[in-house]
């Protein structure tokens, strides 16, 4: 799997690198900047982006528009974000598009090889990863106002689960049911938040749209 | 709608007139009763009292001279100074007053305004309704006036008969327009007059503008120490005392490597533990220094991050095309951040709505909810405190906050866009 890198800090896309390398990926570019990243990202077309929001030469979200722009001229590029913080706005404009291949992660979760990997891996196969924060901090304003579209407590948390990218084997070993109850339960949510009937990655990217969207 | 206007203009003329011959001079001879008074000793006591009667009535003229007229005076006071208790106190806010030249110059006010501005105040309102008394002459009036005793002079007309009658109501219209005409003009000109003198000199302008900053810097440093007492607190009780933690753990695990790895893997859990702990530490102090999104986005989009944690439903309009300076965009992202809180804690309110917009080199923030009202600005709800931070960048806050709401935050800050 063809991965490019955009970090600008060097012991940190070094890191990056050997990790990567050691599960396997093929590092096609590390970039330390946002201007070479706008060029590379839609003449290399990796297989899955990983790319840190603040890039030189500005220091402010380069790397996040270079993202943005990748995605505009190749659609569904997979791009995982980085970033010392989240930010919900972030994940809005990442997941606007509805198209999916799209991961916003915390820094920190680099420090579980195995969880950050397997999110690399999702997000090339076009499913999302959305940072456990990004959650949190829509349920610690939500928490006061209407359960979002009349979900019920269950379903929200189903929800979660499946905003940070977890599959429905995933969500069912987490919440200790069986995969079929959550299968029950996601096409409960879909519906109650009216997405069409697609592809069920899409929808996923969609529910979690809506999630974020809901304020 | 133009009519309307002088007319009003006409009566608010008649208005400051009466106010000027009852107000200022009876003011005036009260100040000068009770100045004279202070050689057997008594005006120590009564001059404070008739200038504090004085300052009032010469506040009213200014707001009255900008509401009414649009001619803006500033308050040209000297600051108060802490007195002290008992006669010395007495002696000092004596000085005090008459040691300011604007006490003077308000008593020389005072005696212009019961003549030259009781002048122009009747003149305004006259010279209109003059108009109207030669159409009453000429509608008939004139005949007993004339029989009575020889007719009336409408200015230069002797009016006794109707062909005069006639004239006079001409001369009436063109009273009537005149006056019209000139009512604003007059007032306006009489409201300048009065700013002559009410209003600060240069001098004194310059004196208030430098208290102004003396009092606004220390405010900064002490509201700059405070934050960095408040970073090293921080520092020195969180990431640092992680870091130490973290130390301690790996030092063990070196050592308990061989001899209980079971132990040695506990402790590395343990200390990757901490080390994500003391990231989460950092990165809530940094946002509370300078929040990533405000950096990252400038003004607006930080705003919107802000609404969008918040509880309440915020509604966020950003007009601002360009960056701000750093040092304004960071002081107001904290003001709004501080209005939000105070919404979600006191107000009560649903709904928050957040205008930004920068025209003719001011940034202007308007935050309305639609809670309870009542907020106060000296009621501690940190208002104050945002005020005064701004006062630094010369910004400047304004509260409207009736009973039963809706309350409305108006901030604004002179500053410079840069293109983005």
């Amino acid at each position: 799997m063809r991965v490019v890198i955009a970090e600008d800090l060097f012991l940190l896309r070094d890191g990056l690198i050997r990790l990567l390398e050691a599960y396997g990926f093929e590092i096609a570019a590390a970039i330390d900047n946002g201007p070479e990243l706008t060029r590379a990202l839609p003449s290399i077309k990796p297989d899955v982006a990983v790319v840190d929001v603040r890039l030189p030469p500005s220091f402010t979200d380069e790397g996040l528009q270079a993202a943005l722009h990748a995605r505009r001229e190749v659609p569904g590029l997979p791009v995982l974000v980085l970033s010392q913080h989240v930010e919900q706005l972030y994940a809005r404009e990442l997941l606007a598009d509805g198209s999916g291949g799209v991961g916003y992660l915390l820094k920190d979760r680099v420090f579980d090889a195995d969880q950050f990997v397997d999110a690399v891996r999702r997000v090339a196969a076009g499913g999302t990863a959305m940072d456990p924060q990004v959650i949190s901090q829509l349920l610690a304003r939500n928490s006061r106002n209407q359960p979002l579209g009349g979900l019920t407590p269950r379903e929200r948390e189903v929800l979660e689960l499946m905003a940070e990218g977890r599959s429905n084997a995933a969500i069912a070993q987490r919440l200790v049911v069986t995969e079929r109850a959550v299968a029950k339960h996601t096409s409960n949510i879909f519906a109650k938040l009216d997405l069409p009937p697609s592809d069920d990655d899409n929808r996923r990217v969609l529910a979690v749209l809506a999630f974020l969207n809901e304020s | 709608m133009k009519i309307g206007a002088a007319m009003l203009a006409a009566v608010r003329g008649l208005a400051l007139a009466l106010l000027a011959m009852l107000g200022s001079l009876v003011l005036f001879v009260f100040f000068v009763v009770s100045f004279v008074l202070s050689i057997p000793g008594l005006g120590i006591f009564l001059v404070p009292v008739v200038t504090a009667a004085v300052r009032g009535y010469a506040n009213l003229r200014r707001r009255l001279a900008y509401e009414w007229f649009g001619v803006e005076i500033k308050s040209p006071y000297k600051p108060r100074p802490r007195f002290r208790r008992g006669p010395i106190g007495v002696v000092q806010r004596y000085r005090w007053i008459v040691s300011d030249p604007a006490t003077w110059r308000d008593v020389l006010w005072l005696i212009v305004d019961a003549t030259a501005g009781f002048a122009l105040g009747i003149f305004a309102f006259a010279l209109p309704m003059y108009g109207p008394y030669g159409w009453v002459l000429w509608a008939g009036v004139w005949k007993p006036i004339f029989h009575a005793g020889g007719g009336d002079w409408y200015t230069f007309v002797h009016v006794t008969n109707q062909d005069t009658a006639n004239k006079a109501a001409v001369l009436g219209v063109v009273y009537f327009a005149l006056g019209l005409l000139l009512a604003r003009q007059v007032m306006r000109a009489s409201s300048v007059l009065a700013r002559g003198l009410l209003a600060p000199t240069r001098e004194r302008e310059l004196e208030l503008r430098v208290a102004h900053l003396t009092e606004s810097r220390s405010d900064a440093l002490d509201t700059q120490a405070a934050e960095l007492r408040r970073i090293e607190r921080d520092l020195h009780d969180g990431a640092q005392a992680r870091l130490v933690a973290m130390g301690m753990s790996l030092g063990a695990v070196e050592h308990l490597m061989e001899r209980d790895p079971e132990k040695a893997k506990r402790l590395l859990a343990e200390a990757r533990e901490s080390s994500s702990k003391a990231l989460t530490e950092l990165r809530d102090l940094v946002r509370g220094i300078h929040p990533p999104v405000l950096a990252e986005r400038g003004l607006g989009d930080a705003v919107r991050a802000l609404a969008m944690a918040s509880p309440l439903h915020t509604e966020v309009t950003a007009e601002l095309p360009g960056r701000l300076e750093a040092p304004v965009e960071s002081a107001a992202y904290f003001a709004v951040s501080e209005v939000l809180t105070n919404a979600a804690k006191h107000s009560g309110a649903q709904r928050v709505w957040i205008d930004m917009r920068h025209e003719a080199d001011r940034l202007r923030i308007v935050i309305t909810d639609d809670g309870r009202g009542g907020a106060d600005l000296s009621g501690g709800t940190g208002l104050r405190g945002i005020e005064r931070r701004l006062g630094t960048f010369d910004g400047v806050l304004a509260l409207n906050s009736p009973v039963g709401g809706p309350t409305m935050v108006t901030m604004e800050l002179p500053c410079v866009l840069s293109s983005p």
